[in-house]
C-alpha cells in the first residue's frame, strides 16, 4: 500500500481545509505498523506458564499462571495473569468470575506477608520473627498440654485424650499438607479437629 | 457420541507470535480512507447464547483481568447489575430482567451480556469525526485508537446500542475490543474463553451462524417457538450475535433494541459530506490540534452538533 | 460424587435440588448445559428461590426450605403408585427383599426405641431378620409385609402430592409434572443425575435428605451407571480431600475411624469391625479393615508400632463423645473450657452459627493461633470495627498469633476435586514478605514441640517422639515425600503367600495399590483409599492424557481418581445381572463371561460373578439399603421433620419440634425461636460473584458484587414498605445485621398448612475485611443446632423478622 496515495485519498476525500501538519497528531504516520496501532502488544509474550488448579470450588478447574521470572530456576516469580487451561477435561479453559479473577487473590492487599501479633486487651497487632511466633506457640501448646492432657479416664483406661485445645484444618490445603497436619494435629492427641466439610 | 463442547478455544502462546491484525487489515478508519485491503479476513463473530448464560458475570472478571481496567467498587442498589452501567473500565455488562412470561405465567430471568456488538455498519466509526480514532478490520473487529480519539462523544451518539464510554481520566471513547490484541494471536476474547457454560462461543461468523441454529432448533423442542438469532441488519450485522429464547421480542432482554439502525443524522455524514461537514466547521483539525496541546475533554458542544446537522442537512 | 464432573455430559436428566450448581460451581454445571444442549437433556430445579440454575432450567418448583424429605419421599411415593421402577435393579442391587425384625415400628413421627430424655433411639429392633444360617432373611416374592419394600410403601404413603404442597408449599401441579418427569427414568434408558450440596446438609436432618434421594435413584436404577449417581457437589477445592484424610474429630484416614472409650484395646476395636457379609457370596470389602488401620499406624509411627503394642493403638486419642465436632468444641470454649485454637486457613468468626456466641467464645480463649494467605476477620476478631464488630478490645484477653502462609499459586500439592480426582498442581509464584507453605508451619510447630517434649518430658510424649518424620529436610517435607507416604510402601520385603520363595515387592518400594496392604504390620500406607495415587509408576495425579475413547467422559489417564482410579462409583450397576448394560448406548462395564472389563475400573472383583456377587461391595449385604438399618441416628427411613425454627408446626408429627435426635445444648434451646415473633423463614446462601469469606478481599470480585444485601418478595417488600436498594434490618433472635434490599419475583410466598410463609435469603459473602463494602454474614442470625448424625449447622432454615432501617454508621 502506497502512503502518499492513500494521503492523497484522505487529503482529497476531507477536501481542502485540513492542515497536513495535523494529520502527525492523529497517528496516521503509523500506518505500515506492522500490528494495527489499535491493538496492545500480545501481554502474555515471554511469560513463564505453570500448571495449577483453582482453590476454590471441587470442580477444580485447571488454570494457567504466567509469571514474569521462572521459579523453576531459583528465580523470583511474579504472577501477571491466570487464565483456564484448555487441557483440562472438566473446564475446557473456562473459568468462573472467581477463578477468572485469581490473580486478585494471589495480589490482593489483604495478603499477609508476616508474622503478627496481637497482646492481651491490646488493639493492634506487632509483627514479630518467625521464630518469636513459632517458639511461642510451641510453649504455649506444651504448656497446655502438660497441664490437661488426658492419659487414661476413670476406669484407667488409657485415652490419650486433649480437649482443652483445638484445630481447625483448612480444605483448601493440598492432601500432603492435610496429611502432614493430621499426623502432627493427631500425635498430641488433640481430639478437636475439624475442617470445612463439618459446616 | 455428542461433540465436545464449543470451547473455540486453546492456550494462549507465550512465544513471540507475528499478529495478524495489520493496518492493512483495515477496512474503514473513521473521518479517513483506507485503500482497499490487500487481503480479507475470515469474518469472526461472537454468538452469546442467552438461553445458556447463568449470568455468573465471569465473562465481566475475565474482561477486566485480561484488559487490566479499574472499575469502581460501588454500592448495591437493589439489583444484580455491578456495576451499575457500562464504564470506560467496564466494557461488558450482564443486564438482569425478571419477565412474567404472559403465555405460560412462568417467571424467566432473562439475562443478557451487554457489549459491543461490532457491527457491519458500525454507526460509532462513522459519526467519528477524528481521522483513525475508529477503525474496522476486515474480520469485523471494531476497535477505538485512544491517541486518536478527542473524547467528542460522537461514536456515542452513533451507536444504537449505547455502548462507549469516555473516559474521565484521558478524556478518551472506550468499549469492548473484541480482544483484539488476542485476536491478533490466534486467540478468542477472553470473555468467550471463559465462559462456564459456553454461552458465549467465538469463531468465524459463518460458523457461529451454524452454530446458532443447532441452538434454535433445541430451543424449539424446548417450547421456545420464536427461538432465532439476533443478527440485526440495520446495522448491517453485526460480529457480537445473540441466540434469544424470544428473538421476536429482543426488548425484554434489558432493552436490547428491536431494529437497531444508525441515527439518519450520523447516516447522511457518510463519504465525501462528512468530511465537507468537517472541513466546514474547521472541527477536526482545530481538535486534532487541541488534543495533542491540551489534557481535557474536548465534547462537542451544542452547538457544533447544531451547525453539524445543519450543515448535514444543507448537502443533502 | 458417585460420578463426576464431565460424567453429567451422559444424563437425560438433572435434578437440582439441595444446591445452585450454575451459581456455586459454574464450570461444572457446564456438563448440565452441554447434555441439555448436545443430548436434549432436561434440567428440573427445585429451590425456595428461583436461582441462577433456575433461569437455565425447563422446569422449576419452589418449595420452602427445610421441607425436602416429604417433597422426595413424595417422589418415592409417586413412582411406587404409579409402577415406575427398575424392577430387576430394586430386586437385585438393593435391600428391597430383606426381612425387617419383629418389634420395628413406626408411628407418629418416631421409630421403636426412641428415650425423649436422652433424645435418642435404642437402635437394636432396627435390623434385619436373620434366619438361621446367619444370613438376612429375604422374600424375592415381596409378599413379606414386613419386607423392607413393603415397609418403605407404607411408610411414604402419608406423602401423597396434597401431602406435599400442604407442607413444602409446592403446588400440587407443580409437584406431579416434576414427578412425571422424573419417573420416566425408571426405564434402563433413561437416567437421571441428582447434583446436590449444601442445600441439602445444612439442616438438622441433612444426612436424610440425602439419603431419600439416593433411595429414590435407586428405585429409578440410576445409581452406578453414567449420567445417574448422587453428586455431592463439595464446596472447597479439597473439602473431599481433607475429608477423605480424614481431618476430623473421630476419623482416621480413609474413612476409618478414631477409638471410643469404650474399645479399650486394639482386639475389642476390631471386634465389631469384622464386617462379616450378611449375604452368601458378598465382598463385604471393610473385611479389609484392620490391614488398612495397621498399614496406618505404621506410616504414622514406623517401628513404635509392632504387632507386641497392638501397632502403637494406644497412641491414638479415645473419644468420651461422638465428636470433638466445631459446634462442641466452641460451646465448650463458651464455657471456658477450651484455652488454645489454631485456626488454618479457616474463618469460623464467619463460618459458624450464632456469632454472637463464636466471639464470646472466641474471647474465652488464652490463645489462637491463625495460619492464612489473607487478613481475615476471625485474626481480627479483637478488632472493633464499629457495628460490624463491635467489640471492645480492651476486655479480651486472647493472645492472637497470625502467621502468613502461601496460596495455591506458590505450593505444589494435589487436592481432590468432588469426582474424587487427585489432581496435582505446581508453584509459578513467589510468596509475598516472609509467607511461607503450610508444609514448613506444620513442620516446624512440630519439632518445635517435639523438642520440648525431647528437653523437658511431660505427660505420654511416645506419639510425638516416635512420629514418623524420615524427611529429606526435617524443617519442610515436600508434596512428594508425602504423597509417598499417603500410597504406602513395603516396611518389610513382601512375599507371595502361596510361594514364600517368591519377592512381591522389596522393602521400600511404593505399593501399587491397597490390595497389597496387609494387617501383619509389613506394609504401610498413610491413607488407604488414595493409594495407587504415587507407586512406581510415580505421580500418577500429575497425568495429564486427557484422551477419552468413545468420548465417555472417564479421562481414565487424567490425574488419578481414588479408589483405584475409578471415576463412577458402583459400576458394576450398570449391568443386569447377566453381566449386560442396562443401556447399551451407555456401557460402562461389562462382563465377557470370565472378567469384567469396560471404560472404567471395575468397581467389583475383576472375576465376581454377576449373577452372584453384588455390586454394592462396601456393604455387608452387597446391594444398596432403602433401609438403613441402625446407621443412621435418626432412622432407618427419612421422616419429614420441620427445622428447629419453622413457620409452621409439624404437619406429620405436631408434637415434633426440629430433629428429635439432633443434639441441642441447654442454653441454645432458650435462643430458637418461633414464627409467633419471628414470622418469616429465612435461608442462607452463596453467589456466584464470590467465594465465602475470600473473594471479598480481590478487586474484580468486590466489584461485581459489592455490598451485602438480602432478598424478598415484591409482596413482603410491600406488606413491609421496603423499596428496593434501600436499607433493612434484619433480625433473629440471636443477632441483627443491616443490609441493602433486593426486592425480586425470583422469591414469591408459599402457602404451607393454610398459611402464607414469605422467606428472605441471605447471602454469605460479606464482613469487614478485604476490598468489598463492609457487612455481615448470615451467622449473625443462624440457630447453633446441627444435623443429628453430623452435626453441620441448620444454616438453610431459620426465622426472622425484617424492617426498614438507616445505613449502618460509617467506620
Amino acid at each position: 500500500m502506497n502512503m502518499e496515495l492513500s494521503r492523497r485519498g484522505f487529503l482529497k476525500a476531507a477536501g481542502v481545509g485540513v492542515a497536513g501538519t495535523t494529520l502527525g497528531a492523529f497517528g496516521f504516520a503509523d500506518l505500515e505498523a506492522a500490528q494495527a496501532a489499535a491493538i496492545r502488544p500480545f501481554k502474555l509474550t515471554n511469560t513463564m506458564e505453570t500448571r495449577n488448579t483453582c482453590p476454590y470450588c471441587s470442580v477444580a478447574c485447571g488454570i494457567i499462571m504466567y509469571s514474569k521470572g521462572d521459579l523453576r530456576k531459583g528465580e523470583m516469580a511474579e504472577i501477571i495473569h491466570i487464565e483456564g487451561d484448555a487441557d483440562h477435561p472438566t473446564n475446557r479453559g473456562t473459568l468462573c468470575p472467581k477463578g477468572a479473577a485469581l490473580k486478585d487473590f494471589v495480589k490482593a492487599d489483604t495478603r499477609l506477608k508476616y508474622p503478627m501479633v496481637r497482646k492481651p486487651g491490646s488493639d493492634r497487632f506487632e509483627r514479630v520473627s518467625w521464630d518469636q511466633a513459632l517458639d511461642r506457640i510451641a510453649r504455649l501448646m506444651k504448656d497446655d498440654r502438660d497441664a490437661n492432657f488426658i492419659a487414661t479416664n476413670k476406669a484407667g483406661v488409657p485415652v490419650n485424650r486433649w480437649t482443652t485445645v483445638g484445630f481447625l484444618a483448612a480444605s483448601a490445603t493440598t492432601n500432603e499438607t492435610a496429611y502432614l497436619t493430621y499426623k502432627v494435629v493427631r500425635s498430641t492427641g488433640i481430639v478437636a479437629f475439624d475442617n470445612q466439610a463439618r459446616v | 457420541m455428542e461433540p465436545s463442547p464449543h470451547t473455540a478455544q486453546s492456550n494462549p502462546p507465550v512465544a513471540a507470535t507475528t499478529s495478524n491484525l495489520t493496518e492493512k487489515d483495515l477496512i474503514r478508519r473513521s473521518a479517513s480512507t483506507v485503500p482497499p485491503p490487500a487481503r480479507q479476513l475470515e469474518p469472526v463473530a461472537k454468538l452469546i447464547d442467552v438461553s445458556k448464560c447463568i449470568g455468573c458475570k465471569a465473562c465481566q472478571s475475565a474482561c477486566i483481568e485480561w484488559n487490566d481496567t479499574q472499575p469502581a467498587i460501588e454500592t448495591n442498589v437493589g439489583v444484580y447489575e455491578n456495576p451499575h452501567d457500562l464504564t470506560p473500565e467496564m466494557f461488558t455488562l450482564m443486564r438482569f430482567n425478571e419477565w412474567d412470561n404472559p403465555q405460560t405465567g412462568n417467571l424467566e430471568w432473562l439475562i443478557r451480556k451487554d457489549g459491543c456488538m461490532h457491527c457491519a455498519d458500525p454507526g460509532c466509526l462513522k459519526a467519528c469525526p477524528a481521522p483513525g480514532a475508529i477503525v474496522q478490520y476486515s474480520n469485523g473487529i471494531v476497535d477505538f485508537v485512544h491517541e486518536n480519539c478527542i473524547g467528542c462523544g460522537y461514536c456515542i451518539k452513533g451507536c444504537p446500542f449505547n455502548i462507549p464510554r469516555i473516559s474521565k481520566v484521558d478524556h478518551t471513547a472506550y468499549k469492548c475490543t473484541l480482544c483484539s490484541d488476542r485476536v491478533a494471536v490466534g486467540q478468542g476474547p477472553a470473555c468467550a474463553k471463559a465462559c462456564p457454560t459456553h454461552s458465549i462461543s467465538f469463531g468465524t461468523k459463518e460458523d457461529m451462524k451454524a452454530l446458532a441454529d443447532s441452538r434454535i432448533k433445541d430451543l424449539k423442542s424446548r417450547g421456545y417457538e420464536n427461538a432465532g438469532l439476533y443478527d440485526p441488519p440495520g446495522v448491517g450485522g453485526t460480529h457480537v450475535m445473540y441466540v434469544l429464547h424470544h428473538n421476536d421480542q429482543p426488548e425484554i432482554y434489558s432493552g436490547l433494541p428491536k431494529n437497531p439502525r444508525i441515527s439518519p443524522v450520523v447516516n447522511a455524514w457518510k463519504g465525501m459530506t462528512k468530511y465537507l461537514g468537517f472541513a466546514a466547521m474547521g472541527l477536526a483539525a482545530a481538535a486534532g490540534v487541541l488534543h495533542s496541546t491540551l489534557v481535557g475533554p474536548n465534547r462537542v458542544t451544542r452547538e457544533d452538533e447544531d451547525e453539524a446537522e445543519k450543515l448535514v442537512k444543507e448537502s443533502v | 460424587m458417585t460420578n463426576s464432573w464431565t460424567d453429567i455430559r451422559n444424563t437425560d436428566l438433572v435434578v437440582i435440588m439441595g444446591g445452585n450448581a450454575a451459581e456455586a460451581h459454574p464450570c461444572g454445571f457446564k456438563w448440565v448445559t452441554e447434555a441439555k444442549a448436545n443430548r436434549g437433556a432436561r434440567l428440573i430445579v427445585i429451590d425456595p428461590r428461583f436461582t441462577r440454575s433456575a433461569s437455565v432450567s425447563d422446569f422449576y418448583a419452589p418449595i420452602r426450605q427445610g421441607t425436602d424429605i416429604a417433597f422426595l419421599l413424595g417422589l418415592i411415593n409417586y413412582c411406587m403408585q404409579n409402577d415406575k421402577v427398575q424392577w430387576p435393579y430394586v430386586k437385585s442391587f438393593t435391600n428391597a427383599t430383606y426381612v425387617v425384625k419383629d418389634g420395628f415400628a413406626y408411628q407418629d413421627g418416631l421409630f421403636t426405641g426412641y428415650d425423649e430424655s436422652k433424645r435418642d433411639y435404642d437402635r437394636s429392633t432396627w435390623e434385619y431378620d436373620i434366619g438361621p444360617d446367619g444370613f438376612a432373611v429375604v422374600d424375592e416374592t415381596l409378599q413379606n409385609p414386613r419386607c423392607v419394600w413393603n415397609m418403605l410403601k407404607s411408610h411414604v404413603a402419608s406423602y401423597t402430592p396434597e401431602m406435599v404442597e400442604r407442607i413444602c408449599g409446592t403446588p400440587r401441579e407443580k409437584f406431579l409434572k416434576v414427578a412425571q418427569m422424573i419417573s420416566e427414568c425408571s426405564v434402563p434408558t433413561k437416567t437421571m443425575t441428582s447434583m446436590y450440596a449444601l442445600g441439602w446438609t445444612q439442616h438438622s436432618k441433612g444426612s436424610q435428605n440425602i439419603r431419600a434421594m439416593a433411595m429414590l435413584q435407586l428405585i429409578l436404577g440410576n445409581i452406578g451407571v453414567r449420567g445417574g449417581g448422587m453428586n455431592a457437589l463439595r464446596g472447597h477445592s479439597n473439602i473431599q480431600g481433607l475429608t477423605d484424610v480424614g481431618l476430623m474429630s473421630n476419623l482416621l484416614p480413609g474413612y476409618l475411624n478414631i477409638p471410643v472409650e469404650k474399645e479399650t484395646d486394639f482386639t475389642t476395636y476390631m471386634s465389631s469391625r469384622t464386617f462379616k457379609p450378611l449375604r452368601p457370596d458378598q465382598t463385604s470389602y471393610w473385611q479389609n479393615y484392620k490391614k488398612f488401620f495397621v498399614s496406618f499406624q505404621k506410616a504414622m509411627w514406623g517401628s513404635a508400632a509392632t504387632a507386641e503394642n497392638d501397632f502403637a493403638y494406644q497412641y491414638l486419642p479415645k473419644l468420651d463423645v461422638p465428636a470433638y465436632d466445631v459446634l462442641r468444641i466452641f460451646e465448650m470454649m463458651y464455657r471456658g473450657q477450651v484455652n488454645g485454637y489454631v485456626c488454618q486457613g479457616f474463618n469460623p468468626l464467619l463460618a459458624f452459627p450464632n456469632r454472637k456466641k463464636i466471639t464470646e467464645s472466641l474471647s474465652k480463649l488464652k490463645w489462637l493461633v491463625t495460619i492464612d494467605p489473607l487478613d481475615t476477620e476471625t485474626s481480627r476478631f479483637w478488632e472493633n470495627h464499629g457495628e460490624y464488630n463491635d467489640v471492645n478490645s480492651a476486655t479480651i484477653q486472647t493472645e492472637v498469633i497470625q502467621l502468613p502462609s502461601t496460596c495455591f499459586a506458590e505450593d505444589n500439592g494435589s487436592l481432590t476435586n468432588s469426582g474424587r480426582w487427585l489432581q496435582w498442581h505446581w508453584a509459578g509464584g513467589t510468596p509475598p514478605g516472609e509467607a511461607k507453605r503450610d508444609n514448613w508451619i506444620m513442620a516446624q510447630i512440630f519439632r518445635r514441640l517435639r523438642a520440648l517434649y525431647e528437653k523437658e518430658g511431660g505427660p505420654f510424649p511416645d506419639p510425638i517422639l516416635n512420629l514418623t518424620w524420615n524427611y529429606q529436610n526435617p524443617d519442610e517435607p515436600t508434596a512428594d515425600e508425602l504423597a509417598k507416604e499417603i500410597n504406602g510402601y513395603a516396611v518389610e520385603t513382601l512375599y507371595d503367600p502361596a510361594d514364600p520363595t517368591k519377592v512381591l515387592l522389596e522393602k521400600g518400594k511404593q505399593v501399587v495399590n491397597f490390595s497389597v496392604l496387609r494387617d501383619d504390620g509389613t506394609t504401610a500406607s498413610g491413607c488407604w483409599i488414595y493409594s495407587g495415587c504415587y507407586n512406581e509408576a510415580g505421580n500418577n495425579m500429575a497425568r495429564r492424557d486427557n484422551t477419552d475413547p468413545d468420548d465417555t467422559g472417564a479421562y481414565l489417564n487424567w490425574t488419578f481418581a481414588w479408589p483405584l482410579n475409578r471415576r463412577i462409583l458402583y459400576n458394576r450397576a450398570s449391568a443386569d445381572l447377566q453381566g449386560n448394560p442396562w443401556d447399551p448406548s451407555r456401557k460402562l462395564i461389562a462382563w465377557d463371561g470370565s472378567k469384567w472389563s469396560g471404560y472404567d475400573v471395575p468397581d467389583i472383583a475383576p472375576t465376581a460373578k454377576p449373577d452372584v456377587v453384588g455390586p454394592f461391595i462396601m456393604n455387608q449385604e452387597g446391594t444398596a439399603r432403602l433401609f438403613a438399618r441402625g446407621l443412621m441416628r435418626d432412622g432407618p427411613f427419612p421422616v419429614h421433620y420441620e427445622p428447629f425454627e419453622a413457620p409452621i408446626a409439624n404437619v406429620i408429627a405436631p408434637k415434633i419440634r426440629g430433629n428429635p435426635v439432633a443434639r441441642i445444648f441447654q442454653d441454645d434451646v432458650a435462643q430458637f425461636a418461633t414464627s409467633e415473633e419471628f414470622p418469616y423463614a429465612a435461608t442462607s446462601y452463596r453467589l456466584t460473584e464470590h467465594f465465602h469469606y475470600w473473594t471479598k478481599h480481590n478487586r474484580v470480585n468486590a466489584v461485581l458484587q459489592p455490598e451485602f444485601f438480602v432478598e424478598i418478595s415484591e409482596q413482603l417488600a410491600a406488606e413491609k414498605g421496603i423499596t428496593p436498594g434501600s436499607w433493612v434490618r434484619v433480625w433473629s433472635k440471636r443477632g441483627e445485621v443491616k443490609a441493602k434490599a433486593v426486592v425480586t419475583k425470583r422469591i414469591k410466598p408459599l402457602m404451607c398448612d393454610g398459611k402464607k410463609v414469605h422467606v428472605v435469603g441471605i447471602p454469605l459473602h460479606w464482613g469487614f475485611m478485604g476490598q468489598a463494602r463492609k457487612g455481615w454474614g448470615p451467622n449473625s442470625l443462624t440457630p447453633f443446632v446441627g444435623d443429628a448424625n453430623i452435626e453441620t449447622p441448620e444454616y438453610k432454615a431459620f426465622l426472622v423478622n425484617i424492617e426498614s432501617t438507616t445505613p449502618p454508621a460509617t467506620v
